[in-house]
């Protein structure tokens, strides 16, 4: 899970889920404490989701919050 | 001709380790390493000045480190540039490749350093100037420093130059059009290597290719499956309890920490923090979950999705660290997960 995907895709991660910042990559403290989990929660969900993928090349999951 | 040297404290004899954070100075003439390149190079060049930095300093104050040297360098005579040797000293190494690699921007000189394969700083500017092929410690003082003075000479006259292998220095990737003495045309050529190769005889390709260190892709686990799983969690954005035990560096990091999380189900303020140098650190102080994500963790758990959450979490921090290190730590703590027999893992960067 990173903010800076193409850094991440030129150093070789085969299974990315994009973030939504450097300094908080899950969770904008901007907003509340329940959005903040919310977005964690779908997130890591999609990240979870990619485990149990198959790929034949390195993939960026679609986050949808 | 005129040249100049970088040292850092320990051998422009400032001092040891603490005294890293000593700024940058220009002394007139030689010191320490300075005395035996001047030996080396003879009538030719002549060192007129050796600049001295603290590795802690230039490690955390890159930028200003750097351009305060390069305006010190301003209006001296110079037509070579040295630093070093770094052998396997991994701060000064960079610090090396920073200032040759300024000091070629600026003044454009020949810039030569030399290092041991194990420094960091070789992958880091092997590419962009001369890093010699040097010793692991100051014993290969001499041998390292002959070593570039030979080869700046030859540079500095204008002298034909061989391939990097040849003249010892870490290849830079270039590509160079020569004429072979005697000539052997390409097709001789590859018949030779083909017979040699038959002949379980060993040969030199003329074109390496470079090595790849892509990771294959794992295969895919089944939803079923990872239900009953552990999953770890790994992070290069420096959360670590508050106190940071392992005193894992806040930049160039060379060390990592793994953390109990079995009973913990959130990272909450005061007891995690991050130490992480190169971002704002405010949100993740606040809530270490933006970084480390264990209580969206902990729901999935409760959901059913995973079987749990491995009972410690990795940390190190991602800034300034090399790649090589960086694969260096990433080889351990999957050793780690591997020895407990776990199969999945979410990194999150920073």
């Amino acid at each position: 899970m990173a903010n800076l995907i193409p850094v991440a895709k030129t150093v070789g991660v085969n299974r990315l889920v994009p973030t939504i910042s450097i300094p908080y990559p899950l969770g904008d403290p901007a907003t509340s404490k329940e959005e903040q989990f919310k977005l964690r929660y779908h997130r890591v969900g999609v990240a979870l989701d990619a485990i149990t993928t198959d790929i034949k090349e390195p993939q960026l999951f679609k986050v949808k919050i | 001709m005129k040249g100049i040297l970088y040292l850092n404290q320990f051998f422009g004899q400032i001092g040891g380790e603490e005294l890293a954070d000593f700024k940058p100075e220009i002394r007139e003439g030689l010191v320490g390493p300075a005395m035996a390149l001047q030996q080396e190079l003879g009538d030719e060049v002549q060192i007129t000045h050796t600049i001295i930095c603290g590795d802690n300093f230039i490690g955390s104050n890159t930028e200003e480190a750097v351009e305060t040297i390069i305006s010190m360098l301003k209006g001296k005579e110079m037509d070579v540039f040295f630093a070093g040797p770094a052998f396997r000293a991994g701060r000064y190494g960079a610090a090396c490749g920073h200032i040759c690699k300024a000091v070629k921007k600026e003044f454009d000189v020949p810039v030569l350093t030399s290092m041991n394969d194990e420094n960091p700083g070789v992958e880091m500017f092997k590419k962009e100037m001369y890093i010699f092929k040097g010793g692991a410690s100051a014993a290969a003082m001499k041998k390292d420093i002959k070593a570039m003075s030979k080869f700046a000479l030859k540079l500095l006259k204008g002298e034909k130059l061989l391939p990097a292998a040849e003249e010892g220095y870490f290849g830079r990737g270039m590509r160079d059009q020569i004429w072979l003495d005697p000539p052997v045309t390409a097709a001789d050529r590859v018949i030779d290597m083909l017979l040699k190769k038959i002949n379980g005889e060993p040969f030199d390709t003329e074109l390496p290719i470079p090595k790849s260190d892509r990771v294959a892709i794992a295969p895919s686990i089944t939803p079923e499956d990872l239900s009953h799983m552990e999953v770890a969690l790994i992070t290069s954005g420096g959360i670590v309890p508050v106190g940071n035990p392992d005193r894992i560096q806040s930049a160039s990091a060379t060390k990592w920490g793994k953390y109990d999380i079995s009973q913990t189900d959130d990272l909450v303020k005061g007891e995690y923090m991050t130490i992480h140098a190169g971002f704002d650190p405010a949100a993740a102080n606040n809530d270490s979950d933006v970084i480390v994500p264990l209580d969206a963790m902990r729901r999935y758990q409760k959901e059913g999705k995973i079987g749990g959450v491995y009972k410690y979490f990795f940390s190190t921090v991602g800034t300034g660290t090399t790649q090589a290190e960086a694969a260096r730590m990433g080889k351990e703590i999957a050793r780690e997960l591997k020895k407990d027999g776990i199969r999945a893992a979410i990194l999150t960067s920073t």
